[in-house]
C-alpha cells in the first residue's frame, strides 16, 4: 500500500469589528443583557428590508487585497435558505456565485524560513447567526433552548482556501499568520476564544503523488489553534486508519473533543442541504469604484509577513524574534521606535524576554506600560556602554516599570552602576581567601564550582558586577590566568 | 408533473406539515399550474441574460453609524414565550 | 351630497376653508366604516384617528393632506395597530413600527383610520384567500372587489374612505381598481420605499394609491415617493409629482397590446376599452397597434418568480418572535405545524411552489429560464416605448366576478392577472381608470409607460377621465 498524505483546506469565518451590524444600525453586542441590541431588521420582523453596511464592504476589500484577491467589478449578495431559530429569517444573506473577492494567495513562513504558500478560493460578506443556548428554556423543560439576537447580524467575511494544506502543523502556521495578517489590517478582534474568529478544516487523505481528491470530512469549530492542530492531526489518523483497514472515509461533519482527544461523527441530518441560493432581490450589486480600491491598497499597512523578512533581512532578528515582534500591530510600533534608536538585535532580546516577562506579572503589555520604546533604547545603550551589568540592567528595568523614570535616572538613584574593576578585585580576593576548599576545588579543574563564586560576588555587589567580568577576575586570582 | 415523493421534500424543505389528503390535492393542483409554466421550458433562450433587478442601482451603502434599535420589551412583546430576556424554542431533534 | 362623496382634493379644500373640521370628516367615515358594508376593514383605529384628527384641527396651519381620512391596506406595517396581512399567521400582531410610506403620508397630514382586507399576503385576486373574511363588490355585493387589495378598493368605492393605499406585485392595485370602478396605480419599481410592506415578491413589490379621481391618486402619490434609507431599492425620484390639470392628447402616441385585446378577453371588457380609445383619439391621441410577443408568458415568468421568492420571505414565519404559534414540543414540529395549520391554501401553494423552483435540480429549468423570460419582456418594452408614449390595455380580461366562481381552480383565479403582469415584471408604472361599464360592472382602462414616466401617466389618465366622465358610485349605495 502506497504512502497516504493528508490534503487540507480550511474556510475561516471573520467578525468585522464594525460599529454596526451588517445590514441595520444596530451595535452588535457581547455581554449584555439578551435582545437590548436589536431592531425591527435583525429581528426580521415583517415588511423590514435590509441595507448594506459600507465599512462592512470596506473591510472586505482591505481584507481581500492583503490576500492577493482579484476584487470583484460588481458582486451581488444571495439568499441562503435554512430554517434555525439562530437565523430570524430562515435565510442567510450572503454570496454565491460572484463574491466581492475573487482568487488569491497568502504566503505564510514557517518557522525553519521556508515558504508555505496557500491559495485562497475567495472571501465573501454575510451576516451571523444570533447566539442559540441549548438547554436554557423553561417552558419546554430543561431540553428547550433560548436566543439572543444581540450578536445576531455582525458582519462576518468568509475565507475559503484552496485544498494546499498537507499537515496539521502547516495549518495551523496558516492560520496563525493569517490571524496576525487581519488584526494588523485592524477588521477585526480575530479572538478564537470569543468566537470573532472561526475555523473549520476540510480534511482528506490521498496516496502520494495522486491528483486526484479523496472523500473529505469537515471538522467543525475550533475554538482555539492548538485544539485545531490536534484537531486535524487526530482527523488524519483515523483516515489513515480506516484506509489501512480497507474501508472508506465518509463524508461527514466531525468534531473534535479537546478532554479524550476522540473524533465524533456529528449526527448527519436526515435530509441534505438545499440551501436553494437566490439573489438578494433587497439589495443591490456592489460595484466598488477602481480608484477606491486602489486607495486601499495604497494604505494598506506594512503586514506581518513582510514585516518579518525584513526583521530577520535587514535587521538582524532571528525568525522566533520576527515571529514573536510581529505578534500584534503595537507590538510592532513598540519595537520600531525601541530599534530606531539602538541595535535593534538587543532592543528585540529586552523586548520580547525581560520586558515582557516583568509585565506579564502585573498584566501589562510593553506600549500600556511605563516603558517607552525610548527607556528600552537607552537601557540597551546602558548595557553597551558597560555602564550596567545584565543582572542589574534588569534591577534597572524594574525601576522604570515602577517609576517610568529614565533608565540612568534609576541607575544613578538606585546605585546600580558597575563596579570599579579594581574594587571589585578586591571583593573576589576576599571571597577567595575566606573559601579555600572551593579555590582548591577550582584549581582541581572542577569547573562548576565557579557558579559559587559569581553567586557570592553577586550576592556582596548587589548584582552590580557583570558575570563574565567576575568569572574573569576569579580566575586570575585562584589560577593566575 | 411533480410526484408524490417530491411533494413532501418540497414540504420538508418549506417547514409545511401537510395531512395525507392535503399532500395530493397539493400534488394535483402543482402539477396542473405547472403544465401552464412549462411553457417558458420551450422558449428559445440562448444568449439572454437573467433579470434580477429591474432598477440600474449600485452601491446603496449605509455609514457605519448606530442608530437607536428595540428596548427588550418591545423586542420581545410578540413572542410565544419569553425565558429571562431571551426568546424561547423548543428542544431540538 | 354628503361628505363622504366629496373627492379627497374636494375634502381638502372643504378643510383649508374652515367649512369643516377634520374631527368632523373622520367621524363622517368612520360611521361608515362602523357599517362596512362591504366588509372591507380587518381593523379600526377609531380612537387613534379621532386623536390625531384633532391634534391637526388644534394646529396653526394646516398639513398639506388637511387631516382627511386614509385606509391602509393590512400589508402595511402600522405601530401598535394589529397587522395581519389578512393571515392566521399574524393574528392580534402588533407591529413595533410603521412603513416607511405610511409614516410619511402621516407626515403630510393623512389621518390613518384602519387596515383593509386582503388575500392573505397578497397572494390572489379576489380577497377570498384572506383569512377572516370575503370583502365584497360594492356595485354588487355578490361578486368579488378583486384582489389582493380587495379591502382597499372597496372601502374608496363605497366611500368609507377618500383613499387608500394598496400593494401591487402583480396586479393587485390596478385589477382591483378595475373591478371596482375606481383609479388605482402601481408607480415605477422603487418610488415608494417598501420599507414597511409585508414583502410578498421582493422584486416586484410596489406601494400605490387608490382614489376615485387621477387628480387624488396623484396628490397621495406625490406625498410618498422618493429614496428612503431604510430600502436599497428605493429611488431618488427625479421630478416632484405634478396634479394632473391636462385636457388634451395633442401629440400622445398611444399603444394599444393586441396581444392583450385578443382572446381571453370579454367582448364587453373589450367594447369599453375600444370606446375610450375612440376619445383619446378625439383629445388628439394617435392610436397604434403595438405588439409584446412575450407579454402572454409573462404569467407563468411570474408564477415562477414571484412564488419563489415569497417562498424565502415567508420563512420568518415560524411563530417563535411573534405571531401564534403551534403548542409544540420540538422544534420541527414548531415550525412545520405552525405553518402548516396558519398559512392558507394557497399561500402553501406558492410556498411549495417557489421551494420547487429553487430546488436543486430544477433551478435552472425554472427560476434560471424566468428571470431570463423577463430579461425579455423588459427588452420588448423598451422596444414598444420607441415608437409610442404609453401602452393601453384592458386591466383586467373580465369584469367582477361571483364570489367562489374560481376558488377551485387556482390557474383560473392566475388569469386575472394577464394584463397586469407584464407591466409588473418590467417594473414600469402603470394606472388603471374606469372607462365604462359592462353588464353594469366597471370596466378598468390600463395606462402603462416608460420608468418614471408617472406625470405623463397622470395626464393622459385624467385628461381621458374628464371625457369618459365615469361615475364612480356605484348604484344602490347607501348614504
Ligand atoms: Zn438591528
Amino acid at each position: 500500500m502506497s504512502d497516504l498524505e493528508p490534503v487540507i483546506g480550511v474556510e475561516i469565518h471573520v467578525q468585522l469589528s464594525t460599529r454596526t451590524k451588517m445590514f441595520c444600525g444596530c451595535a452588535p453586542s457581547f455581554g449584555d443583557a439578551p435582545n437590548t441590541h436589536t431592531c425591527p431588521v435583525c429581528l426580521a420582523h415583517p415588511g423590514v428590508l435590509p441595507v448594506v453596511n459600507g465599512e462592512a464592504v470596506r473591510r472586505a476589500l482591505i481584507i481581500g487585497l492583503a490576500l492577493g484577491c482579484e476584487i470583484a467589478p460588481r458582486s451581488i449578495f444571495h439568499r441562503k435558505n435554512y430554517f434555525y431559530p439562530d437565523l430570524p429569517k430562515a435565510y442567510q444573506i450572503s454570496q454565491f456565485d460572484i463574491p466581492i473577492c475573487g482568487r488569491g494567495e497568502f504566503t505564510a513562513i514557517r518557522e525553519d524560513g521556508s515558504e508555505l504558500k496557500v491559495g485562497i478560493t475567495r472571501a465573501h460578506l454575510e451576516e451571523d447567526a444570533a447566539k442559540l443556548t441549548h438547554g436554557g428554556g423553561r417552558r419546554a423543560g430543561a431540553d428547550g433552548s433560548v436566543v439572543d439576537f444581540n450578536r445576531g447580524g455582525t458582519p462576518l467575511v468568509e475565507i475559503v482556501t484552496e485544498p494546499d494544506l498537507r499537515s496539521a502543523a502547516d495549518t495551523a502556521i496558516f492560520l496563525r499568520q493569517l490571524r496576525q495578517t487581519l488584526l494588523f489590517l485592524g477588521v477585526s478582534d480575530c479572538s478564537m476564544e470569543e468566537g470573532s474568529m472561526r475555523a473549520d478544516a476540510n480534511v482528506s487523505v490521498r496516496p502520494v503523488g495522486s491528483q486526484t481528491l479523496g472523500v473529505k470530512t469537515e471538522l467543525k469549530n475550533m475554538n482555539s489553534f492548538r485544539f485545531l492542530e490536534r484537531g486535524v492531526e487526530a482527523e488524519i489518523a483515523r483516515q489513515r486508519e480506516i484506509i489501512a483497514s480497507g474501508g472508506h472515509v465518509q463524508q461527514e461533519t466531525v468534531h473534535y473533543e479537546p478532554d479524550t482527544g476522540h473524533i465524533t461523527s456529528l449526527r448527519s441530518k436526515e435530509e441534505s442541504h438545499d440551501y436553494r441560493y437566490f439573489p438578494e432581490p433587497d439589495l443591490v450589486p456592489v460595484a466598488p469604484d477602481p480608484a477606491w480600491v486602489e486607495q486601499l491598497r495604497t494604505e494598506q499597512p506594512e503586514l506581518p509577513i513582510p514585516l518579518r523578512r525584513r526583521l530577520v533581512d535587514e535587521m538582524g532578528l532571528t525568525q522566533e524574534d520576527a515571529e514573536v515582534i510581529t505578534g500584534s500591530p503595537e507590538l510592532v510600533a513598540y519595537f520600531m521606535e525601541a530599534a530606531g534608536l539602538a541595535d535593534p538585535k538587543s532592543c528585540a532580546n529586552w523586548i520580547r524576554g525581560e520586558l515582557r516577562a516583568q509585565l506579564r506579572e502585573l498584566g501589562q503589555e510593553p506600549w500600556e506600560s511605563n516603558v517607552t520604546p525610548a527607556h528600552v533604547a537607552a537601557l540597551v545603550g546602558l548595557l553597551a556602554e558597560g555602564t550596567v551589568s545584565v543582572p542589574a540592567a534588569k534591577e534597572v528595568l524594574a525601576g522604570v516599570i515602577e517609576t517610568g523614570d529614565d533608565p540612568a535616572t534609576v541607575v544613578e538613584a538606585r546605585g546600580l552602576g558597575q563596579m570599579d574593576a579594581g574594587d571589585l578585585s578586591a571583593i573576589i580576593a576576599e571571597i577567595v581567601n575566606a573559601n579555600p576548599d572551593q579555590a582548591q576545588q577550582l584549581r582541581d579543574g572542577k569547573d562548576k564550582v565557579m557558579g559559587f563564586f559569581v553567586g557570592q560576588t553577586m550576592k556582596r555587589t548587589g548584582g552590580r558586577a557583570e558575570p563574565q567580568a567576575v568569572q574573569a577576575l576569579v580566575r586570575a586570582a585562584v589560577l593566575g590566568e | 408533473m411533480i410526484d408524490d415523493t417530491t411533494v413532501r421534500h418540497v414540504a420538508r424543505l418549506a417547514r409545511l406539515r401537510l395531512d395525507d389528503a392535503e399532500e395530493q390535492v397539493m400534488r394535483e393542483e402543482l402539477s396542473g399550474i405547472l403544465e401552464h409554466i412549462d411553457a417558458i421550458r420551450a422558449m428559445d433562450l440562448d444568449g439572454v441574460p437573467p433579470t434580477t433587478h429591474v432598477i440600474e442601482l449600485e452601491n446603496v451603502l449605509r455609514a457605519d453609524e448606530p442608530r437607536p434599535g428595540l428596548s427588550q420589551e418591545d423586542a420581545l412583546r410578540e413572542a410565544r414565550a419569553v425565558v429571562d430576556g431571551s426568546f424561547e424554542v423548543p428542544r431540538m431533534d | 351630497m354628503g361628505l363622504r362623496d366629496l373627492t379627497a382634493t374636494e375634502q381638502i379644500a372643504e378643510l383649508a376653508a374652515g367649512r369643516v373640521s377634520s374631527l368632523e370628516l373622520v367621524d363622517a367615515h368612520l360611521d361608515a366604516i362602523a357599517r362596512d358594508d362591504v366588509e372591507a376593514f380587518l381593523a379600526v383605529d377609531a380612537e387613534g384617528a379621532r386623536a390625531r384628527a384633532r391634534e391637526i384641527d388644534a394646529l396653526p396651519e394646516r398639513p398639506p393632506l388637511g387631516g382627511i381620512p386614509l385606509g391602509v391596506k393590512d400589508a402595511l406595517s402600522t405601530r401598535d395597530i394589529v397587522t395581519t396581512s389578512g393571515s392566521k399567521m399574524l393574528e392580534g400582531f402588533r407591529p413595533v413600527y410603521t412603513a416607511t410610506c405610511v409614516a410619511r403620508l402621516e407626515q403630510a397630514g393623512a389621518v390613518v383610520v384602519g387596515k383593509t382586507n386582503m388575500d392573505e399576503f397578497a397572494m390572489g385576486s379576489s380577497t377570498e384567500n384572506s383569512a377572516y373574511k370575503n370583502t365584497l363588490n360594492p356595485w354588487d355585493h355578490d361578486r368579488v372587489p378583486g384582489g389582493s387589495s380587495g379591502g382597499s378598493a372597496a372601502a374608496v368605492s363605497a366611500r368609507e374612505v377618500p383613499w387608500s393605499l394598496g400593494s401591487d406585485t402583480g396586479g393587485s392595485i390596478r385589477q382591483p381598481a378595475a373591478l371596482c370602478g375606481i383609479v388605482g396605480m402601481k408607480p415605477t419599481y422603487g418610488a415608494i420605499s417598501r420599507y414597511g410592506l409585508i414583502a410578498f415578491a421582493s422584486s416586484l413589490d410596489q406601494v400605490g394609491p387608490f382614489a376615485r379621481t387621477v387628480a387624488d391618486a396623484a396628490l397621495l402619490l406625490k406625498h410618498m415617493v422618493g429614496r428612503d434609507p431604510m430600502d436599497s431599492t428605493s429611488l431618488e425620484w427625479p421630478a416632484p409629482i405634478d396634479v394632473p390639470m391636462a385636457t388634451d392628447l395633442a401629440g400622445l402616441r398611444i399603444g394599444v397590446v393586441e396581444e392583450l385585446m385578443g382572446e381571453g378577453i370579454d367582448p364587453g371588457v373589450k367594447a369599453a376599452v375600444e370606446v375610450a380609445l375612440v376619445k383619446a383619439e378625439a383629445l388628439g391621441a394617435t392610436i397604434v397597434p403595438v405588439n409584446l410577443p412575450t407579454a402572454l408568458s409573462g404569467l407563468a415568468t411570474y408564477y415562477v418568480l414571484a412564488p419563489a421568492e415569497c417562498s424565502a420571505n415567508l420563512s420568518r414565519f415560524d411563530g417563535i418572535r411573534y405571531g401564534p404559534s403551534a403548542e409544540a414540543d420540538n422544534l420541527l414540529d414548531q415550525y412545520e405545524v405552525t405553518r402548516g395549520r396558519l398559512f392558507g391554501p394557497e399561500v402553501k401553494r406558492r410556498i411549495m411552489l417557489g421551494t420547487f423552483a429553487l430546488a436543486s435540480g430544477y433551478y435552472d429549468q425554472y427560476y434560471g429560464r424566468a428571470q431570463r423570460v423577463r430579461t425579455l419582456i423588459v427588452r420588448e418594452f423598451a422596444q414598444a416605448f420607441e415608437g409610442v408614449d404609453v401602452l393601453a390595455s384592458p386591466t383586467s380580461p373580465t369584469v367582477a366576478f361571483p364570489i367562489g366562481d374560481r376558488t377551485a381552480d387556482p390557474y383560473a383565479m392566475y388569469l386575472a392577472d394577464v394584463c397586469t403582469i407584464p407591466a409588473s415584471l418590467a417594473g414600469l408604472p402603470a394606472i388603471s381608470i374606469p372607462c365604462g361599464l359592462s353588464d353594469g360592472l366597471p370596466v378598468g382602462l390600463q395606462l402603462a409607460g416608460p420608468a418614471f414616466s408617472e406625470n405623463r401617466l397622470l395626464d393622459t389618465a385624467h385628461a381621458l377621465e374628464q371625457v369618459i366622465a365615469f361615475d364612480t358610485r356605484p348604484p344602490g349605495l347607501a348614504t
